[in-house]
Order: structure tokens, then sequence, then C-alpha cells
């Protein structure tokens, strides 16, 4: 699975509240709530994000509360991936599940500028920021997590656990 | 092996676990609110069970924008009284029995030492304070979890933080977790478990260590524990005819850190927006005059701390211009509040009272700020618009030094009234 895109750069410990605020989840429309992502903190996000783009971000990305609406806001958004110097527990373990890929690389993200083109393989973890013409490999992820990631999502990976 | 290591080990029937270890774990109760819980439920149907795997050992709670807010708020929660009533999920809290959801489910012993409790939410963790294993997913988790009552996690290292020393007054369970959020950071026990102990701790009251392990989520941490004793097994007997299990530390138990706090020099704290660990002693905030301050949420929404805060307001009044809002985190606390005289002391000081609920802790509902508003509030998270505009502000500070602000106007310490 390889994806390439534009760069969107987020800073360290973006929080949930930021990427989705609450007065969003009173509903469980996806598109809703992509089209209100990170609309304190970039009001240009919603309108001007691509499918395909990436997100940058540092330290904790994600940390807060556990609403799943904000990893599904931003994969509904059309971010085909999201590195970062490290992730929040929670909305790791939720990006997973719901099949929005994210890679750990501290140098990837301290290499990229907001616009960069960054191209990933999301298997190996290979990361390559073209603009800047230099290349990272991701923290390797854990097999379960791959597992899960191939099934297609947890709910895939309980469906083919019970047939087996 | 650690307390949190040992109830792990339990759960996924193993006689030994040690950290990164990957364990399919049984849930002894699985928690949603009306947030969390329409996605799982859509969650739980796409996988296509015909029944939930316990209908006891899942607690369904109304809280973050009920009474309904407004029409589509009022949708899902008719998702979930119809998704409880089609199951016969024996714990669903409909208004009226309703609070919030982490002071709900102590208050009706659905938690006891050596439980495994998994919740689509962050503050799961609250838990902890009872000697249980708790900890918070999201939605697709929770839905996997209604279908299977199992779950996946990684055994997270421990971080042991002791509390030593006496403590000054005034200040409590709060001021100490805020103190150590400033010691740690937001990211400093990242995927990890925090046990808190020490002689300080061995003294706190339940709704004390509650407050404590709420927080543990915004260090990071994956789980925050407490070793059960006398004063758990006091609180879960009252409320649960389940036997607790008691699950202490080995003494040869590996720790990934171990981190003293001489809590005799600890003063009330006050966390600086936009982080909970831009923390400071309460005495620096003079200059922060202040529009609102919030008494309740799943952090400080107990008993006790009803009664700390009007302690201090009785007899006096809330500053000119201050909206004092006080919700009680459960009906039962309401109603010992108001036999306690609690509810007339924030009346006659100026205070309105609000019904159970999450209310304005998320910018839900109840109190919603507007730009440029600061309110010193005793929730758990300040981060950028988390109680409304953008650009107002929340101070986090205990039920006491709430109470003295709302009667000074300003961030203020209780022995200034």
């Amino acid at each position: 699975m390889n994806i390439e895109g534009k760069v969107w750069k987020f800073g360290d410990n973006i929080d949930t509240d930021v990427i989705i605020p609450a007065r969003f989840l009173n509903v469980s429309d996806k598109k809703i709530m992509a089209a209100n992502a990170f609309s304190d903190l970039r009001p240009d996000f919603a309108k001007g994000v691509r499918s395909g783009d990436v997100i940058v971000g540092g330290n904790n990305f994600g940390c807060g509360s556990s609403r799943e609406h904000a990893p599904l806001a931003i994969k509904e958004a059309g971010i085909s991936v999201i590195i970062a110097k490290s992730f929040a527990r929670i909305f790791y373990r939720n990006s997973f599940n719901i099949g929005l890929p994210i890679l750990e690389s501290r140098e990837a993200v301290e290499s990229a500028d907001e616009g960069d083109q960054i191209y990933a393989d999301l298997v190996t973890g290979e990361i390559i920021n073209r603009t800047k013409d230099k290349r990272f490999t991701a923290k390797p992820i854990p097999d379960f997590m791959r597992d899960v990631i191939q099934a297609g999502g947890l709910v895939e990976y309980i469906k083919k656990e019970k047939q087996s | 092996m650690t307390i949190t290591e040992k109830i792990l080990a339990a759960h996924a029937g193993k006689d030994h676990v040690k950290p990164g270890d990957l364990l399919q774990a049984d849930v002894d109760m699985a928690l949603a609110n009306d947030i969390t819980a329409p996605l799982a439920i859509k969650v739980f149907e796409e996988i296509g069970r015909d029944d939930v795997f316990d209908r006891e050992k899942i607690a369904l709670v109304p809280d973050h924008f009920v009474p309904n807010k407004d029409i589509p708020s009022a949708h899902q929660a008719k998702m979930m009284r119809e998704f409880a009533g089609k199951y016969g999920i024996k714990n669903y809290f409909e208004v009226g029995q309703m609070g919030v959801e982490h002071v709900i489910l102590p208050e009706k012993g659905l938690v006891i030492p050596g439980d495994l409790v998994i919740g689509a939410d962050s503050h799961t963790c609250t838990y902890g304070a009872l000697g249980a294993f708790a900890t918070g997913v999201g939605s697709t988790d929770m839905g996997v979890i209604m279908a299977t009552g199992k779950v996946w996690l990684k055994t997270p290292p421990t971080i042991k933080v002791i509390f030593e020393g006496e403590l000054q007054p005034w200040v409590c369970g709060k001021d100490l977790i805020l103190y150590l959020m400033g010691v740690l950071g937001v990211e400093g026990a990242n995927y990890c478990a925090i046990e808190f102990t020490g002689p300080v701790i061995k003294k706190l009251t339940m709704d004390q260590r509650m407050t404590m392990a709420n927080m543990a989520i915004e260090c990071g941490a994956k789980n925050g524990i407490f070793e059960a004793d006398e004063i758990t097994l006091d609180y879960v007997k009252e409320r649960s005819s389940r036997r607790p299990v008691v699950v202490k530390a080995d003494p040869d138990a590996a720790y990934e850190r171990v981190v003293h706090i001489d809590a005799a020099k600890i003063k009330p704290q006050v966390a600086f927006p936009h982080s909970p660990d831009n923390v400071r002693p309460a005495s620096e905030g003079r200059d922060v005059k202040l529009d609102q301050v919030f008494i309740g949420s799943c952090t400080n929404g107990r008993l006790e701390d009803l009664r700390i805060a009007a302690g201090l307001l009785k007899g006096k009044s809330v500053a000119k211009g201050i909206r004092l809002i006080v919700l009680p985190g459960s009906p039962l606390i309401y109603k010992q509040a108001i036999k306690e005289g609690i509810i007339d002391a924030f009346l006659d000081a100026g205070a309105t009272i609000g019904p159970p609920s999450c209310g304005p802790c998320l910018g839900g509902h109840l109190g919603i700020l507007a730009d440029g508003e600061r309110c010193a509030s005793t929730s758990n998270r300040n981060f950028i618009g988390r109680m409304g505009d953008p650009r107002s502000e929340v101070y986090l500070v205990s039920p006491a030094v709430a109470a003295a602000s709302a009667v000074l106007g300003r961030i203020a310490t209780p022995d200034e009234i």
C-alpha cells in the first residue's frame, strides 16, 4: 500500500478537542465530522484538504478523549496517513481499528514542512520526502496491528476470526 | 508482578505477564456513553452477532449531552435507549437515574477491586481508584467487546509514584494529581500504568482517590491504579455483593520508574490554559479575573467535593458578574447534598444547580463560554475550545480553589476567604 500527498504540518500535543470539538459530536455522520475537522485550530483545513494529503504531527498526536470521531473525521477528510513523532494511546488504537494508517518517525517529521510532497509505503514503513529528497524508515508496527490492517480493520478481523 | 500486571494476567488466563506482552483479556464491565455508544452500536450490528456477550456486564450511561441538548443529541440518546431495550442491557441509566458515568458506576457497585473494566471514554481510568484495571478505548473496540466480551491489550510498564509527607491545609487529591501532571507532563506516562502509593495515599478517601485516578489519562497513561485497602473495602461492601479480589504488587515487582513526591511541599494548584500540565501554585493566579466557575464532572462532582466547596461558600456570596454552576455527579449525591444543606449553601451564595451531567466540561451544554471568557473548573481538561469558544480559557482547580475563586471573582486560594 503506497500513498503520496501534500503535507499539513501540526505541532506537539494535538488533542482530540481541536481535531473535532465536542459541539460536533452530537452526530455519527462522518461527512459532518470531516467538514468540521480542526475547525478551531486550522479553519482552512476542511476546505483545503485533498484526497491523499498527509498530516505530519509532533509528539503525543491525538491526546485527550477516546472519541473515535477524531480519526474518523481525519480519514473521511481524505488524509491518507498521519506521520507523527509519537501518538497518544487511544488515538493510536482507534486509528488502526478504523483503518487510518499512521506511522511514527521523528526524523521524517523534523524534516517536513507545510506543503512538502511525501510518499510512504505503509507496509514497509518507508517514507520519502520528495520535496527535500530525503528517505526515512518509520518505527515498525506490532504484528497483531499488521494483521488487523491486513484484515481491513478490527471489525473485519473479528469476522474472519469467527469464521476460522 | 505489579498490580496492573497481576490483574491482566488473571483475566487472560496466564500465570505471568510482562510489559509488552499482548493479551486477550476477559472484560468484567464494558461502558459507553451517549457520544461513543452510537458508533459502537453500529460496529456491533456490523459484526452481526445475535446477542451481546453478557447483558449484565455492559453499562450504558447517557451523560454527555443528556438531558438532550438538541435534536441530533436526542437522536443519539434514542439510539442508545432502543439498543439497551432490545438487548435487555441491565445497567442502562435513564434520565432520573443517570449521572456522570464515572460517578455512577462505583456508586452502584458495578466496579470492585480486581475487576477489568473497559470503557469507551478516556476517563474510564477513574476505576483504578478501586484497585481495578480500567482503561479507555474507542467505539470500534467497544462494539467488538459488546459482541465478544474480550479485548486485546498490551501489558503496560508501570510507573510507581510515592506520595510522602503531611498535606498542607486545603490540599486534596486534585492538587496532588495536578502537581504530578506538572512533574510528568502530558505524555510523561504514555502507554504506562501509574501506581499511586505512599503514606499520603493510604489516608485519602475514595472520592479523592477517584479524582486522582481520573486524571491518569492526562499524562497519557493507560491506567492509574491504587492498591485496595480497608477504605476501598468499606466503600465496596455497602454497594456490591460480589467478592472483591485485593491485588497487591509483589515486593520484587519491576517498575519502569519510581517517582517520589514530597507532598508536604504541595500548595493548592491551578493548571493554566491550554494544557493540564501547565501547573502553578494557585497563589500565582491572583491576577486572573474570571467569568464563570464550574464545580462538577467525573473529576470533582462527588459528595466530598460538594461538601468542601459548600463549606467555604457558606455565609458568603459569589462575586458580582461571576456565574457559579454546580452539577452534582449523580441523583444520590444530589439528594444527600440537599439533606446536608449543601445545596442551600450553594443557592444562598448565588450559585445555580444543574442536573447530573457532564455539562460544560467538554463544551456540551449548561455553561458554554463566549470568546475571551475565563472559567475556573474542577474538571480535567483545559484544551483550546474545550468549554466553548476557541478564544475562551479554562483553569483547572480543586473544589476548594473553585469556591474561593467564585467568591473573589478571580483565581483565589481558600485561605483568602
